[in-house]
């Protein structure tokens, strides 16, 4: 690895920016098809109600409609499937209840798919839409889960009793029970981790057309997983076959969980476009994005550490119910399980952990992957409590983190992890430092001077990224491996295609994947493109989510470029008249070893295509392909340390420093590393200070749009002081972990933590998410009677 | 139904529009002027921001026929050929974007603020966006990007 200006380590400037500076990025809705139709998807306006008909007449009749097809048309189709098996606690699989594309007989939620009205344009296919007679029969609606759980509730589908999924649990709970009886202090602790809705700027969008020349379909979709949406569209709700049916993702205007999802649309899309001959173009609207794309979080947990007199952690004890929404979303199931309880070791050598986690079906949009998946709430709950322990014992927040580390790795958790390495004294030194720490009570007290309340919080936290093994994850339920391809094209002149079945949605893979390439072969980083997002174009890959694409779709393009090598190696001894086993290969040149004799890349691929003098029995061609299915998880750890200003008479929070020290592996691009772990801070800055989606006890949400739904402004957040030190993961040979989640993971807690510090004078001990103004305003003033 | 007529991008364009069709309709369908983006249907995201006139403007909360003889000026015709804006400029080298959408409305805001400011402060920056949502950068290269872009236009564009 050269290091060069454009090699791995190096702030390479990324190659997708000019055309998305320029005006000429490709969103699905810049996408235009000769003979498109518009579809406008009809929505449920209510949470919880029998259709007892719909009459489509006049929406048929109005100026330029094409066609309004309803889930009795579409009845027959299979429904939209969900990606894990999720078994309780007593062995028993969860309920899995029927989710039909466009609804049949029932609505469930608020934006539940009803019709599709498909019209020469757009605003004829809205209007029309409003001519739609839906016969609504109002049923009571659950729209939390205390509704979901309390007696009598309504009940979301007749097969889930109480409208429980599953209850789950993980962990040793006779050893866990055993360890809080011999316990000095036990302590307790209840938070809600608030639900969000995720609002990637670019709202979602699909084409589809029906070529029946070839019938083949094509759909362009804001997806994060084109291959993904390709097995669950094709194989589970279509029934059509994969050679005949292609996804391109092109450009994508930010994922963050909510374009995982194999979503109703995309179904009614490419079935309809199906039905008419005709491709049929959907824009989604924001008003109907906050009722449609997948919501995150929103959980309710009670849990007790018990100590030993001396601060250290004997066991951990966590109690959780999960709102999962009215149907079950590609991932849903795992969220609050696998990608949750798993994750409650934390930093930590607690040596008895037990999670139990009970998941409702409610009349609320689907629960998804929201930036973190899982990981944040457990990272909330978990340094939370550990804030909570060090103020009942007397203890510093600090030490009594430092006193529970991990330190030796490998270390296997109770709850299934086993961490490679780490070093979380390292990351806790640094943000103490880059925060400076020690210097705070003199912050505090000019603040005070001001009149104001300073706080400062930290939290010390794991995550698991890159999700795998295969055969592990399925084990546990996951329908899908969790493996990824790279395919690395050497052209005949030496420049180079390099095919991943990640998706770039932000993340600058086509830049980062590029260093790595091009690090490798020797080969200019220009002369180095990467194809992503296109099924036709791309091999089998599961895309991009969980911190994944470099540790895993990285690692399997790193092994289809030492494939690359390999063969070259061979081509180059031929042309050498040397043995392959003295050919090294060192900054694009084939060299046998020891002496000046050598050949450049560019030579051995021209050979490798016109195989005019060429080893007997090698195939011409430079081109691999490998599948990475990763040993493990990765280990991203890191600390993070938040200082905020109160003031007391308004409850405005001010968000006055933000210190991340972070350990994600080796990193390739530095700069946008930082941007990752700029954008994930502010992910959860935003929950931790001002997101909240609010449902009404009738199930119409509350918050559905920016005017009632705050989302992070400008203003509302300082610049980050992001700090590094690394340790490789030991498993991969790149060494990376992960970066995309671990602000949205870390900083909640810290926030929290740091505003519970400002107000604990004023005898305030708890503070829920978001931390608005109007919410401390109300705790200061409770304390004060 | 209306025809408009407006230069767009240095270019005269004119369509047939109804009379609630947006200038960013316009834009994007009429004209298939795609870099200037919609995410929000309450003019809350600023992804559709263009100049007309010289001035910011959200396109999607003017109608096509307000815009009737104007001169709109969108991201595709911020740069001069292949060289880049000095603003867009700043963006690339300060990472100031990274899916890309919110983009084109950041840098035609961003341009505003420099013809009035030409060395904004930071706090200054973060308050002129207060009309511009990003979801993937927390804003903190943005910002950068902006005080620099000021910096590198020297006072106007």
């Amino acid at each position: 690895m050269s290091g060069n200006g454009t090699g791995i380590g190096a702030s390479v400037k990324r190659k997708e920016d000019t055309r998305f500076l320029t005006g000429r990025g490709r969103y699905t809705d810049d996408i235009n098809l000769p003979g498109q139709l518009y579809g406008h998807i009809l929505r449920s306006p209510v949470a919880h109600a029998d259709i007892g008909g719909i009459d489509t007449s006049a929406a048929m009749a109005a100026p330029g409609v094409h066609a309004v097809f309803t889930g009795k048309d579409m009845e027959g189709v299979g429904g939209i499937p969900t990606g894990w098996l999720i078994h309780s606690k007593d062995g028993s699989p969860m309920v899995e209840p029927a989710h039909p594309a466009l609804a049949l007989g029932k609505v469930r939620y608020v934006g539940d798919c009803v019709a599709i009205v498909v019209a020469e344009t757009r605003e004829q296919a809205k209007e029309a839409a409003n001519l739609v007679d839906v016969d609504y029969r109002d049923l009571p609606a659950v729209a939390s889960i205390e509704a979901a759980e309390a007696n009598g509730a309504a009940q979301v589908f007749d097969e889930a009793p109480g409208n429980v999924c599953y209850d789950w649990e993980v962990g040793d709970r006779a050893a866990t029970d055993a360890a809080f009886e011999n316990a000095a202090h036990v302590v307790s602790i209840d938070v809600v981790n608030n639900r969000l809705v995720p609002n990637a700027i670019e709202p979602r969008a699909a084409i589809a057309n029906f070529d029946p020349a070839t019938s083949e379909y094509t759909l362009y979709t804001t997806s994060q997983n084109p291959h993904l949406v390709r097995l669950l569209l094709g194989a589970f709700v279509l029934g059509l076959p994969e050679h005949k049916l292609r996804i391109v993702a092109p450009d994508v205007g930010g994922g963050f969980g909510s374009k995982i999802p194999h979503y109703a649309e995309e179904a009614i899309l490419t079935w309809t476009a199906g039905r008419l001959g005709r491709p049929v173009k959907w824009t989604c609207e924001r008003i109907d994005a906050f009722k449609s794309d997948t919501h995150g979080r929103d959980h309710i947990s009670t849990a007790k550490l018990a100590l030993d007199a001396d601060g250290k952690f004997l066991g951990l004890h966590v109690t959780t119910k999960a709102n999962l929404g009215a149907y079950l979303s590609t991932f849903a199931t795992c969220v609050p399980t696998y990608l949750y309880g798993i994750l409650f070791a934390g930093p930590y050598t607690t040596p008895a952990v037990y999670c139990e986690v009970k998941s409702f079906f409610t009349n609320t949009v689907p629960v998804d992957a929201l930036r973190g998946a899982g990981r944040p709430e457990a990272t909330y709950l978990l340094e939370r409590l550990v804030d909570k322990a060090a103020h009942e014992l007397g203890m510093d927040r600090v030490e009594i983190r430092r006193k529970n580390f991990v330190r030796e790795f490998p270390y296997q958790t109770p709850v299934a992890l086993q961490y490679d390495q780490g070093d979380y004294d390292a990351t806790l030194d640094l943000a103490l430092d880059a925060s400076d720490w020690a210097g705070f009570e003199a912050r505090r007290a000019e603040s005070a001077a001001r009149g104001k309340l300073r706080g400062i919080g930290i939290s010390t936290f794991i995550e698991a990224c890159g999700i795998a093994p295969s055969a592990v994850v399925g084990s546990l339920g996951a329908r899908a491996g969790l493996y990824e391809s790279g395919s690395v094209r050497v052209h005949p002149t030496g420049s180079v295609s390099v095919f991943t079945g990640t998706h770039s949605h932000g993340q600058g893979h086509e830049t980062t994947f590029a260093q790595i390439v091009s690090d490798m072969l020797g080969v200019d980083f220009d002369a180095v493109d990467v194809v992503h997002g296109d099924s036709a174009k791309i091999p089998f890959g599961m895309g991009t989510y969980g911190s994944r694409s470099l540790a895993v779709g990285g690692t399997a393009i790193y092994l289809a470029v030492e494939k690359v090598i390999e063969k070259g190696r061979k081509i180059a001894a031929h042309l050498l008249e040397a043995s392959v086993e003295d050919i090294e290969f060192e900054n694009g040149s084939f060299t046998v070893a020891g002496t000046d004799r050598s050949t450049s890349l560019g030579e051995v691929a021209l050979t490798a295509y016109v195989p005019h003098n060429y080893p007997e029995g090698l195939e011409p061609g430079l081109e691999e392909t490998a599948f990475y299915d990763p040993l493990n998880f990765t280990f991203p750890a890191g600390t993070h340390v938040a200082e905020v200003e109160v003031d007391p008479e308004t409850g405005e929070v001010e968000l006055v420093a933000v210190t991340g020290a972070d350990d994600v592996g080796r990193v390739i691009n530095p700069m946008i590393v930082a941007g990752q772990l700029h954008g994930g801070l502010a992910h959860g800055i935003g929950q931790a200070l001002m997101e909240e989606c609010v449902y009404q006890d009738d199930g119409q949400l509350a918050t559905g749009s920016y005017l009632d739904y705050t989302m992070p402004r400008a203003a509302d957040l300082p610049n980050f002081s992001i700090n590094h030190n690394t340790t490789l993961c030991t498993h991969n040979p790149l060494g990376v972990k992960g970066v995309g989640e671990v602000g949205s993971i870390g900083i909640p807690p810290a926030v929290i933590n740091a505003v519970i510090d400002a107000l604990r004078p004023l005898g305030v001990n708890d503070m829920a998410m978001p931390a608005t103004s109007q919410r401390v305003w109300q705790a200061i003033r409770q304390a004060q009677g | 139904m209306p025809t408009v007529t407006m230069t767009v991008n240095g270019m005269e364009r004119s369509g047939t529009v109804e009379g609630r069709t947006l200038l960013v309709e316009f834009l994007r369908e009429n004209l298939g002027l795609t870099g200037t983006h919609v995410g929000c249907d309450t003019s809350q995201c600023g992804a559709c921001v263009v100049h007309v006139n010289g001035t910011s403007v959200k396109s999607c909360t003017c109608l096509a026929v307000q815009a009737d003889g104007a001169d709109v000026t969108t991201i595709e015709g911020l740069a001069n050929g292949a060289e880049l804006h000095p603003m867009q400029e700043a963006f690339r080298e300060h990472h100031g974007l990274q899916c890309g959408f919110c983009t084109p409305g950041m840098v035609m805001s961003a341009v505003d603020l420099a013809n009035r400011n030409p060395d904004p402060s930071e706090h200054e920056v973060r308050e002129w966006l207060e009309g511009n949502l990003c979801r993937c950068t927390g804003y903190h290269n943005i910002v950068k990007a902006v005080r620099a872009g000021a910096q590198a236009m020297g006072g106007g564009s």
